[in-house]
């Protein structure tokens, strides 16, 4: 209660009283600023036959350290069948017992911390997947339905919140991405470099780099830099907005928040992904000219004459489908663990995990499903 | 606390930026008070408990505890002071990934050294205080908006804090769970000698357990009355006569 009582310590002793009573008396200072004994203690002696206890206080303060101590100790009891006198006890605490004991105990369980082994969590993680698929179909559907609204004018789109997001997505992304194109680029150069010197055919690092960077490797950086940086961003606004039943609020209105919310995110990637992605090709085109004509001695329009040469149209189309495919399926996983987000603050942190997680997974799977769809059709 | 003023306010003004809430507060809050912040909506209340618990400095004044110029003294004695305040906030801020039960815990484990029996003895005694016993076991977003408010209660409790300062603590309380509350901060004072500063609109608890309070006027920003309320609501400003007895006197 008081810290500036004076600082003797806690003092506990029993004494048998007639026949088979004990008297616990208790002095000294119980608060909480000390290490109060735990009443398990007393448990031998209280074994001992004993029928009725009664209790003898004289304290400088006590507080709920002390209430605690004498709680437990009547739960001790009352599994031993013993009969407790309370009114040793000062009335205070008498009091906020009696409080604490009129209120009805709920014998519900919550969901609580799982207890279960490793192999089993990864188990239930794997079935999760699984069990996952009709939920993603099912969103997927009401995507289609909602851009059909669109297209038959149902519905308008949101041309604000669609410039906010394009905005968000294109520009604000452009100095990652071009960062890590050149890289990428650079990479690409030396690599063939080193792999074409062996058959003295060096200007082939122009091919390689052109066609690579065009048809796979700018969609796919773009794509996974637009799935940390944006996708993430996605599930957690949307998440957020479940979590504060903003989303709720939609629904109660009869406002789809798809049309509301998951359009505009759609319609903004499927736009500035493919845009991103021949920003991409062009600047790890230009890394692999500046490498080559700097380091390997190969000149520069015979480099940009072998490049174009390497490119034609279908390379590009290529390109942008991929982009545009990427692009969806980022904008889809935001959007989808956004809005299966939980109720609080750590589902928006896993929200945001799964939506990079699973936009990576989806872009690697569309990426080989349509390496070996063009391969089939010769482009 | 054996000082005879645990707080005092002098000449205080809280603001945001630019833009004044309340000028030139000057109360005193008693040991063993049961103090009521009155005002309506926006007047300032929540954000003048924010510069009373040490979220918000404020532009101008001070506040006094036992004395002590909180926002003027060292750190070390900045947190001792914040150490013995129990704070209850308006929208309840437990800790999300916590349980009810370890919510009320870690503060327990932070600043005492009571064997882990003992803490869960406390935690179920306060739960069960809060009239949520068996309900340790579960986390925040599974309780009802009324739980959660008791639950906050519980932890702002946890440590047996020497003033309590709480935020609107009915507010969204079943009329029972409303009363309930207000005997238990009345038990609180009694037992513990647990001082006690609340925002509330409940009629009945401003008339019925508060013996002190203060009254902030959202217009002309600064505090219009002060007092016993239950004298306020016939010797009062007109303002405050009307908010007391809803418009209808
Ligand atoms: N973070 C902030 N920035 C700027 N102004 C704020 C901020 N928070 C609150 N305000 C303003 O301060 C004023 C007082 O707000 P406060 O939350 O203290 O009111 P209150 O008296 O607690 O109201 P209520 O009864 O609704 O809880 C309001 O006008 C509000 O607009
Ligand atoms: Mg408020």
């Amino acid at each position: 209660m008081s810290r500036d009582d004076n600082r003797e310590r806690w003092q506990l002793q029993t004494s048998r009283t007639g026949g088979n009573g004990l008297e616990v008396a208790f002095t000294g200072r119980w608060c909480m600023d000390q290490a109060l004994p735990f009443p398990d203690r007393l448990a031998a002696e209280l074994a001992d036959g004993i029928d009725r206890l009664t209790f003898k206080t004289d304290l400088s303060s006590w507080d709920s350290g002390f209430l605690a101590f004498i709680s437990r100790l009547l739960k001790l009891c009352e599994e031993r069948k013993i009969r407790v006198e309370r009114e040793g006890l000062p009335e205070g605490v008498r009091q906020l017992l009696a409080m604490a004991e009129a209120a009805p105990v709920q014998k519900l369980a919550g969901t609580g911390q799982s207890d279960e082994s490793l192999l089993f969590r990864m188990g239930s993680a794997m079935l999760a997947v699984f069990r996952d698929g009709p939920a993603m179909l099912g969103f997927l559907g009401e995507i289609i339905i909602s851009f059909s609204r669109l297209a038959t004018g149902k519905i308008r789109m949101r041309w604000g919140d669609l410039w906010w997001e394009v905005e968000e997505a294109g520009p604000r992304a452009l100095l990652i991405v071009s960062v890590i194109s050149f890289l990428v680029g650079l990479i690409l150069a030396y690599l063939g470099a080193d792999q074409l010197r062996m058959v003295g055919a060096q200007i082939f690092i122009a091919d390689l780099v052109a066609i690579g960077m065009v048809r796979e490797v700018g969609a796919l950086m773009t794509g996974v830099i637009i799935a940390g940086r944006t996708g993430s961003a996605f599930a957690a606004k949307l998440g957020t907005m479940q979590v504060n039943e903003e989303i709720d609020a939609f629904r109660t209105l009869g406002i789809s928040p798809i049309d509301f919310l998951v359009l505009p995110r759609m319609v903004a990637l499927i736009l500035m992904v493919p845009l991103l992605t021949l920003y991409a090709s062009f600047v790890g085109i230009l890394a692999g000219l500046l490498i080559s004509t700097t380091i390997f001695g190969i000149g520069l329009f015979e480099y940009y004459n072998q490049t174009v040469a390497a490119l034609d149209l279908s390379h590009f189309m290529v390109g942008l489908v991929k982009g545009t495919v990427y692009g969806s399926v980022v904008a889809y996983s935001g959007c989808l663990r956004g809005m299966q987000c939980g109720r609080n603050a750590t589902a928006v942190g896993e929200a945001a995990t799964s939506a990079v997680v699973t936009g990576i997974l989806l872009i690697t799977i569309s990426a080989s499903v349509l390496t070996v769809f063009f391969y089939q059709l010769g482009i | 606390m054996k000082a005879k003023h645990p707080l005092k306010i002098q000449n205080l003004t809280i603001a945001y930026g630019e833009k004044v809430i309340q000028r030139d507060l000057n109360f005193t809050v008693n040991t063993g008070d049961i103090f009521v912040i009155i005002g309506g909506n926006g007047s300032g209340k929540s954000t003048l408990m924010r510069s009373l618990v040490g979220l918000q400095p404020p532009t101008q004044g001070t506040v006094l505890y036992e004395g002590l110029d909180f926002w003027n003294v060292d750190h070390a004695e900045h947190e001792r002071i914040k150490r013995r305040l129990g704070v209850m906030f308006q929208g309840g801020a437990l800790w999300s990934s916590l349980t009810l039960a370890e919510n009320l815990a870690l503060p327990l484990n932070q600043y005492t050294d009571l064997s882990p029996g003992l803490v869960d003895e406390i935690v179920s005694l306060k739960l069960a205080l809060v009239g949520l016993a068996g309900y340790g076991d579960f986390y925040p977003a599974e309780l009802s908006g009324g739980m959660k408010k008791r639950a906050s209660l519980a932890r702002a409790m946890a440590l047996d804090p020497d003033i309590l300062l709480i935020d609107e603590p009915s507010a969204g309380l079943d009329p029972l769970n409303a009363r309930h509350l207000d005997n238990l901060i009345l038990e609180l004072r009694e037992s513990l000698g647990t001082t006690i500063v609340l925002v509330t609109h409940e009629l009945p608890s401003i008339l019925g357990i508060c013996n002190n309070s203060v009254f902030l006027d959202a217009e002309t920003r600064t505090m219009i009355d002060s007092g016993n309320p239950k004298e306020a609501v016939h010797s009062g400003d007109p303002k405050v006569r009307t908010f007391l007895t809803r418009g209808e006197a």
